[in-house]
């Protein structure tokens, strides 16, 4: 038998592509900087939180860990509702990824937290600064640093992960993708651009987040004290 | 109207639970094979497996796992097999599986220090006495904990498969909330059951960690 691949009847809906490759970048992006920002204040927590307040975060990362992150977006768009809590496709989504994203950030963040010298942190209290600054302004850049590297891979597993979005009609690049092949009955060869799609998009995200960790997120902070 | 209760519920997911771990242990044995034969490639230094390999890993590293069940439910299909949902989830999850396992190994062996290659070597031990009796013994120990851990992954992994129509635990649960119209109950549940199959082995590549961490 002969198989033949028509990748021009896909690629001729490249504005579709185009809008699903968009929303994946958007909910990407806000979900990457909750997400973080999530990880951050619970990773705070659990080094120096009560330890109500840490059995709590610990409880959180656990479950969100040890769930697959579909079950997690159908207990969200589907299950709250039922507490009369009722979202559209794309806070569903974007909520589920930020949650996620969190407990996986969460202890991405505290691993470098707790490697921090006790010698930084007592130089900056005998520098008189108070808690917070000690945290945010000391302890916190060199972590991020040290962890940068698994932290984008998170977040690049994460935006990975978004393609189940499209299942609860979040019109991502999956859900296009899907859509492509229900019009022209193409399914492998939308698949596959879609895949390629991800693909690229994954190594840009990549070299992007290098890039930005050392400029903006750890790199100029210590030297404005 | 025929009412459900809460143990109709957990009866029949837990009844859908044995395919969620009939199918991670598919995907796990069989992407262990796979991996370990990519990995042996890869140290053996076959003409072409260092780039070979490494695209493959970054093929599916880099690439959504729904695409890849598509793809595989989808391509099957196209090239005349006839696919079912079993097929395409097991082939999908087994070579997703041996990326991430051949990658994680890869490390392992790689952290084993250049001098014990060159003091087997120097005993005249071939390559595979050399990998057999010094470098892999010694790697498998490093490589518990990750491989473990990544167990993790691959049932968790599984839960898309219900997306191309394989009726595991995530399927199970939206068929049963189509029956019942009851959504919470049923996700948190669905929910719970994975955690319950997670979290023992999770804690488990922890204290194996912990431990490795405390020998050296």
């Amino acid at each position: 038998m002969t198989v033949t691949l028509d990748f021009i009847a896909v690629l001729i809906d490249w504005p579709f592509l185009l809008k699903g490759l968009a929303m994946t970048a958007a909910l990407t992006a806000v979900s990457a900087i909750v997400g973080v920002a999530v990880g951050v204040a619970c990773a705070w927590a659990r080094a120096y939180g009560s330890l109500p307040l840490r059995s709590v975060v610990a409880s959180y990362v656990e479950l969100i860990r040890n769930t697959p992150f579909i079950v997690q977006l159908f207990f969200i768009f589907f299950g709250l509702p039922g507490l009369g809590v009722r979202l559209t496709p794309e806070l569903a989504s974007f909520l589920a990824m930020v949650i996620n994203l969190g407990a996986y950030a969460t202890e991405i963040v505290r691993a470098g937290v707790e490697n921090t010298p006790r010698g930084q942190i007592e130089a900056a209290q005998s520098l008189a600064l108070s808690r917070s600054q000690v945290f945010l302004r000391v302890v916190l850049p060199p972590s991020l640093q040290r962890v940068w590297p698994a932290l984008v891979s998170q977040i690049i597993i994460v935006m990975l992960g978004s393609a189940v979005c499209g299942q609860i009609a979040t019109q991502e690049l999956s859900y296009y993708a899907n859509l492509i092949q229900s019009r022209n009955f193409r399914a492998f060869e939308a698949y596959i651009v879609a895949t390629f799609i991800y693909l690229g998009f994954a190594i840009f995200l990549r070299h992007l987040l290098n890039w930005i960790g050392p400029r903006f997120i750890f790199g100029a902070a210590p030297r404005r004290v | 109207m025929v009412e459900f209760s809460l143990w109709d519920i957990l009866r029949n997911l837990l009844l859908a639970l044995r395919w969620t771990v009939v199918l991670s242990l598919i995907a796990f044995i069989g992407g262990g094979l796979v991996g370990l034969a990519l990995l042996l490639a890869r140290i053996a230094k076959l003409p072409g497996a260092e780039r070979g390999v490494g695209g493959y890993v970054q093929l599916f590293q880099g690439t959504p796992l729904l695409m890849q069940l598509f793809l595989a439910y989808f391509g099957l299909a196209l090239f005349g097999f006839k696919v079912s949902a079993w097929a395409a989830a097991s082939l999908a999850l087994t070579l997703y599986t041996s990326a991430f396992l051949s990658e994680i190994w890869r490390g392992c062996v790689n952290a084993i220090p250049r001098g014990q290659w060159e003091a087997s070597a120097s005993l005249a031990l071939s390559f595979t006495e050399q990998l057999r009796h010094i470098i892999l013994p010694q790697a498998m120990r490093i490589a518990i904990a990750p491989t473990v851990g990544f167990l993790v992954q691959v049932i968790k992994g599984t839960a898309l498969a219900s997306v191309i129509g394989f009726i595991e635990l995530t399927k199970a649960g939206t068929m049963i909330t189509n029956a019942t119209f009851r959504p919470f109950t049923v996700y948190a549940c669905v929910a719970l059951l994975y955690f319950t199959l997670c979290f023992p082995i999770s804690a488990w590549s922890h204290s194996l960690e912990r431990k490795l961490r405390r020998e050296r």
